[in-house]
């Protein structure tokens, strides 16, 4: 009898240990670099973006030739995005191991917003930059107090992208679409020029770009914000849902490749002009340089169509939240740091020069020597100036607000993986999916 | 000092001393997480707060669809690679041990690679090999058989053929080295007396080699449950993240790490850990008990 439980402790124990053999593949830091005198304040920084870190590193040299007596001496890693993101959770949870810095991509945000938050308030650092910058960037990584734990990296403002090239061939004006109505015209001319084999964009199954856009235009949040309830059942929502369907229908569109574009397959749809215009965020001219350096002077970037006019038509997507940890020996003087580094003029430079970002301190977009500076890649690569748009932008104050909450994961998740591919690839009614959405997440709050 | 070099040398304690690595480590990385999970998946856990919380999360759980899903595809893709990768590779062990093959190590080689290669990298390659766009190697096949291309990973059964295609082609070797260092054990001998008794070749596998083989047939099984039970970075890789269409690709381990790592919720994700845990057990210990295993040990 003894030998049967052993027999059945020891499987107990192999299926036990399954899911940690699962995990051992996980990678150490791809690169460990230190910047700065021995004798200067040390910090430990990790991020998921080498050149995040690269430009992190920059900025400690020029903090340490601005300010003799805070010197710093920064230990910068890089890991790849999801163990990162574990290790930090990890060594929160756990009350020590953690970095002073940290990179949080907003998807992980929510995880750090609650009110036992180990995250250091960064309401005094950010002060002084607080007036120039776009508000809605720091609520994001706001806890619902308004605490701010996170310095934002870039606004991520949506703008449409257009194959300027591929649409003029065909006789065909993209520059007076002002309405999805006179999108959708165009989707028909488009159909027709070129029999079918170009569609006008690509609708995603694996991402909710397109039903931020029409929240923001419609001035709805399906999270319900800091304090609301979530809410997916909107008309603006449903709108969308409903047009691009329809644009299936009628072979204006494709269903983008892989459930969205910011993927090798959508790189490949876009530089073979099989799409011809789709909506992104500013941070998308980086994919067109780094992966399809071939589409120079093709692309044009103007602002995103309208259900109605005078609606707001810009929304901020995705970003990175750089937080301080509670287990930081000197917190003020990161949290100081990280407010100069990402938000003051000479870190927005780098930023904006050679990450290619949409920065988040907006006096700057008005400012022609940094914005329209000709040696910038970004200045020349596309028909137009980026900071033209985002100038227009900021003039018609178009900039919606979607806020990430406790419910965000689940709620993308479930657009993501379920919903959206109801709805467009199995043909499933709109409300009906939409409804069954709002009971998972009704269930989920529970 | 002199007392404890006699400590040190006694023949009663010195096997104490070799198994104390072996219980120890046996505490540290099993006992304890154990038993931490079970308390944790009573607890809500938050940044250094921990609450009780009851039964509550195995109450959500029973009406979690997402978990249901999980655990009806973990269930079938165990049951699915049983039924692949139990006959298969003994049908390949068998023909590696026949007189009639040429090259054997040359073989054994081969099929052995893909186990060497990361889940991490094969699982990329059928990413790109099954992609729904023209250019891929799936589809390319299919254009030239005359159909249109298919998105291989947005249905299930078409995601199912490369999920286990991934597992076949990974594991099959494995489990067929396994079955043919069974069939070295065997002796001989029996084999040349079903000769003389006149057996074909047919009788000689289905009465000789299966029953002989029964250990290493049940061992295979036994990790196999475990293996197709907890996969997860099979499905991880194939769909670049934990996410899948409709959930096509979700398993219980998949379910634990989003719920556990995406979304924070660690004594959720212990509950789920505790579910699939009994899962496997039941299953494993009514497989034993099926094929005789305890009895045997027993008597």
């Amino acid at each position: 009898m003894k030998k049967t439980w052993l027999s059945v402790a020891m499987a107990a124990a192999v299926m036990a240990a399954m899911p940690f053999a699962a995990m051992a593949e996980e990678g150490e830091a791809t690169a460990v670099t230190t910047v700065g005198p021995e004798d200067g304040t040390h910090f430990e920084m990790w991020s998921f973006v080498d050149a995040h870190n690269e430009f992190y590193g920059k900025m400690v040299e020029l903090w340490n030739e601005q300010n003799p007596d805070k010197q710093l001496n920064v230990t910068f890693s890089t890991y790849p995005y999801s163990d990162m993101h574990n290790k930090l959770m990890m060594s929160l949870q756990a009350g020590s191991g953690a970095p002073d810095m940290c990179d949080v991509e907003i998807g992980q945000f929510p995880n750090y917003t609650g009110d036992d938050t180990p995250l250091y308030a960064l309401n005094d650092a950010l002060a002084p930059y607080e007036a120039d910058c776009v508000t809605s960037r720091l609520d994001v990584y706001s806890k619902a107090d308004g605490t701010r734990i996170g310095v934002p990296t870039h606004v991520g403002a949506s703008v449409m992208y257009w194959n300027a090239e591929l649409l003029e061939s065909y006789g065909l004006d993209y520059k007076s679409v002002k309405t999805w109505d006179d999108y959708t015209a165009l989707g028909e001319q488009l159909k027709e020029a070129s029999n079918g084999e170009v569609f006008l964009t690509s609708v995603d199954t694996g991402g909710v770009d397109w039903m931020w856009i029409a929240m923001a235009e419609y001035g709805d949040d399906w999270t319900g914000g800091p304090d609301g309830e979530p809410n997916v059942e909107l008309d603006s929502v449903k709108k969308m849902m409903t047009m691009q369907k329809q644009w299936l229908d009628d072979g204006i569109a494709m269903i983008s490749t892989d459930g969205h574009i910011d993927l090798e397959a959508g790189f490949k749809n876009v530089s073979e002009g099989k799409v011809a215009s789709f909506p992104k965020a500013m941070w998308y001219m980086s994919r067109f340089t780094n992966y399809m350096p071939e589409m120079e002077g093709k692309y044009d970037i103007t602002t995103i169509p309208v259900f109605e006019e005078g609606q707001k038509y810009s929304v901020g997507i995705g970003g990175t939240g750089t937080v301080v940890t509670e287990q930081s020996a000197d917190p003020a003087l990161a949290a100081e740091f990280l407010a100069w580094a990402k938000l003051s003029k000479e870190g927005e430079s780098y930023i904006w020069s050679v990450l290619g970002f949409d920065v988040c301190n907006s006096a700057l977009w008005f400012d022609d020597e940094f914005a329209f500076d000709e040696s910038n890649q970004y200045n020349t690569f596309f028909r137009c100036k980026p900071y033209e748009v985002l100038q227009q932008i900021a003039n018609d104050d178009a900039i919606g607000t979607i806020y990430s909450t406790k419910v965000s994961p689940t709620l993308n998740d479930y657009m993501c993986t379920t919903t959206l591919n109801e709805v467009f690839e199995d043909g499933m009614d709109i409300d009906e999916a939409l409804a069954e959405c709002q009971e998972y997440l009704e269930m989920e709050l529970m | 000092m002199q007392k404890f070099k006699k400590l040190f040398y006694s023949q009663k304690v010195a096997p104490f001393v070799f198994v104390l690595p072996f219980v120890l480590s046996l505490l540290i990385f099993w006992a304890y997480p154990l038993i931490s999970g079970i308390v944790m998946s009573f607890q809500d856990i938050s940044f250094g707060n921990r609450t009780f919380v009851g039964t509550s999360h195995y109450v959500k759980l029973a009406n979690d669809k997402f978990f249901r899903t999980a655990v009806l595809n973990s269930v079938e893709y165990m049951a699915l690679t049983l039924l692949l990768m139990i006959p298969i590779p003994l049908v390949l062990a068998v023909m590696m041990e026949s007189r009639l093959t040429k090259a054997k190590g040359v073989w054994k080689v081969i099929m052995y690679i893909p186990a060497l290669t990361s889940v991490v990298i094969s699982g990329m390659l059928f990413r790109m090999m099954f992609s729904e766009s023209d250019g891929s190697q799936m589809n390319q096949l299919m254009i030239a058989l005359g159909h249109t291309p298919i998105a291989w990973l947005k249905t299930k059964w078409t995601a199912w053929i490369a999920l286990l295609l991934l597992c076949m082609w990974r594991w099959t070797g494995v489990n067929m080295l396994y079955f043919v260092s069974g069939l070295k054990a065997i002796d001989n001998s029996i084999y040349e007396s079903a000769d003389i008794d006149g057996a074909n070749a047919r009788q000689k596998f289905w009465y000789l080699t299966l029953p002989l083989i029964k250990p290493t047939t049940i061992y295979v099984i036994t990790i196999s449950v475990y293996a197709g039970l907890s996969m997860f970075l099979e499905s991880f890789m194939l769909w670049n993240g934990n996410s899948s269409p409709k959930n096509i690709g979700l398993t219980i381990v998949g379910y634990l790490y989003k719920r556990g790592i995406e979304k924070n919720d660690l004594g959720y994700a212990c509950a789920v850990g505790m579910v699939l845990m009994v899962i496997a057990l039941a299953i494993n210990v009514v497989q034993l008990i099926a094929t005789g295993t305890f009895k045997r040990e027993e008597s």
